[in-house]
């Protein structure tokens, strides 16, 4: 790594038009550090004048190689790489994790665990959208969207912190349930979130919904068909504004989300404000969602008894040998995983979030995959990108909701 | 749990067609594809209605070398609700697979990530370049004869001058 690689145009002949190698139009690099691009993504246009020809995404700027890190840890310790991730949807991570280690090893999981699991990844898609509304509108030049969203979020925030301690890297969900039970203060939290938040996702619909600048940058820009999403691999909000009636959460139910009433919002159209529009509404059934599942709150506990895979209560360690065994066992060794593969997947904010664990029959993962949402949804970035203006890319950036973490890994 | 009674037909369809062999752990059914008939499979796949590709990636099995690696499919019926892995078995000298990027838009991706952290060529690809890596990077990250725990450090243009600097001895 002495001198910098120098790229040609001969390198990427195969990608841009003839008359980018005529010199006819333009190459221009958009990013890595564009403001607009949400974090390290590099897009190398070809325009003709303020046109896009043909837009050629770069990537990798932020892999970290969570993947090789997690198979070198047990499967405790390789938890806290999940969070990191996708950092705008830690929870949604763990929980991934968590389900692809209990299919693994066939472990059950309380009653109560499951409900504030979904309590929990609900209100982290509902912080992950905001920021995604805050930031989508700064992109279209609404200021003041971004500060009332992060405003919001900080109350969700809070109530991660009053649960694990941290505001975003929580850790929170572990195989088998989750690490402790919630403190007493959560309910009235979450019940005060569910009281103020329907005025204020009004208050941002009353600023862009029939905002005629929002309507003006966002209709028809970006289009996207049901079958190009699907060829694409698209998940999540983009492909229910493409028409596709996909969510995990309703079609392929776990951690108990068949027991709650919410609907699945869908949109025609396939563009930008479509998108908008879905994930606004996405965050009213988020809502829905859990103000169910705390009013029918199961009581117990929220750690599986299997002391071979969860570590036993402090409580316990004290007076029962075999407890001191067990939790000496799991902090050292970790636990043995069963020979085989699994794929577990959930839906997280950005759509189909899946995890590929397979196990040697060791007590690390073997392989871990991670089959991130943003990954396939940015791909899909050059087909909706040509024949658009630069600043209606912004736009269609903006409504990819890409995090960068989520798509380098 | 058991196997979706509604993909047991389905395997058993694809067994029978192209002489396959399926396994299955915990409820999740795979076949194991020779790599000269992943293009078929993946085309009878999306015409019984698996339209989505979910995953693409490998295991390495290293240091096993026939097949040292397994690459690894997992497709998505939003139709039908169901899943269906594939597994193809790639040896460890001069590792390829056809692509399949003509059929699932999104392998085009996927196989350069397969290219670049496992080394294992997609046959025919129509770009295929290193994706997460930078273009000059050396190895493949995630076989498992590949170390952990050492970092080059990147983007430094004065690399040779600090490391004249370093206290340790040189080569």
């Amino acid at each position: 790594m002495s001198d910098i690689q120098e790229v040609s145009v001969d390198d990427l002949k195969h990608l841009v038009s003839d008359r980018a190698v005529q010199g006819e139009t333009m190459l221009l690099n958009m990013g890595p550090q564009h403001p607009s691009t949400h974090g390290v993504l590099r897009l190398l246009l070809e325009l003709d004048g303020e046109t896009v020809i043909n837009c050629i995404p770069d990537i990798g700027f932020l892999h970290t190689g969570v993947e090789k890190n997690m198979e070198a840890k047990t499967y405790q310790k390789a938890e806290v790489m999940s969070d990191r991730l996708d950092y705008m949807n830690p929870v949604g991570n763990n929980l991934a994790y968590s389900m692809a280690v209990e299919k693994l090893v066939d472990l059950d999981v309380p009653a109560r665990a499951q409900a504030l699991r979904v309590i929990l990844a609900e209100l982290t898609r509902f912080q992950s959208h905001l920021v995604w509304l805050g930031t989508a509108a700064l992109d279209l030049a609404a200021m003041s969207m971004f500060l009332y969203c992060f405003r919001e979020r900080e109350y969700i925030l809070d109530i991660m912190e009053m649960c694990s301690g941290q505001r975003m890297m929580t850790t929170y969900i572990r195989p088998g349930g989750l690490w402790r039970d919630v403190p007493v203060e959560f309910e009235a939290a979450v019940r005060d979130i569910l009281k103020t938040f329907p005025k204020r996702i009004d208050q941002y619909e009353a600023l862009l919904t029939r905002n005629p600048l929002m309507l003006d940058r966002t209709l028809g820009i970006g289009k996207l068909t049901g079958e190009e999403c699907l060829n694409f691999g698209v998940t999540g909000p983009m492909l229910r504004a493409s028409g596709v009636k996909w969510d995990l959460r309703k079609m392929q139910p776990y951690s108990g989300y068949e027991q709650y009433d919410f609907e699945v919002p869908t949109r025609p159209e396939g563009d930008v404000y479509a998108r908008f529009l879905v994930r606004l509404e996405e965050m009213r059934q988020s809502l829905r969602i859990i103000g169910q599942a705390l009013d029918k709150l199961p009581l117990g506990a929220v750690r599986s008894k299997n002391y071979k895979f969860v570590p036993p209560p402090r409580s316990e360690i004290g007076v029962s040998m075999e407890a001191l065994i067990h939790h000496f066992k799991l902090w050292t060794e970790g636990f043995n995983a069963p020979k085989g593969s699994v794929y577990s997947a959930v839906e997280s904010p950005r759509g189909e979030l899946g995890v590929y664990l397979e196990s040697d029959g060791g007590p690390k993962p073997y392989r871990i995959h991670w089959r991130t949402p943003s990954f396939d949804n940015l791909q899909s970035i050059p087909l909706m990108a040509k024949g658009v203006l630069v600043a209606d890319l912004v736009a269609i950036i903006g409504s990819i909701d890409i995090v960068l973490g989520d798509v380098d890994r | 749990m058991p196997m979706d009674k509604n993909l047991q037909p389905i395997i058993e369809q694809l067994e029978k067609e192209f002489g396959l062999t399926a396994r299955e752990y915990r409820g999740d059914a795979s076949l194991v594809v020779p790599a000269e008939k992943i293009v078929p499979v993946c085309q009878r796949a999306q015409g019984l209605g698996f339209e989505m590709l979910s995953v693409l990636t490998a295991v390495d099995y290293w240091p096993e070398e026939q097949p040292r690696f397994h690459v690894i499919y997992e497709f998505t019926s939003v139709s039908k609700h169901l899943r269906l892995e594939i597994r193809v078995p790639v040896p460890g000298i001069n590792p390829t697979v056809p692509t399949v990027s003509s059929i699932y838009r999104n392998a085009n991706w996927r196989e350069r990530e397969l290219w670049d952290m496992f080394g294992i060529k997609a046959l025919s690809h129509p770009d295929l370049r290193r994706i997460l890596m930078p273009a000059d990077w050396e190895g493949h990250p995630l076989r498992k004869d590949y170390p952990l725990g050492y970092e080059e450090p990147q983007f430094t243009f004065n690399y040779n001058e600090i490391n004249l600097r370093k206290p340790y001895a040189k080569e």
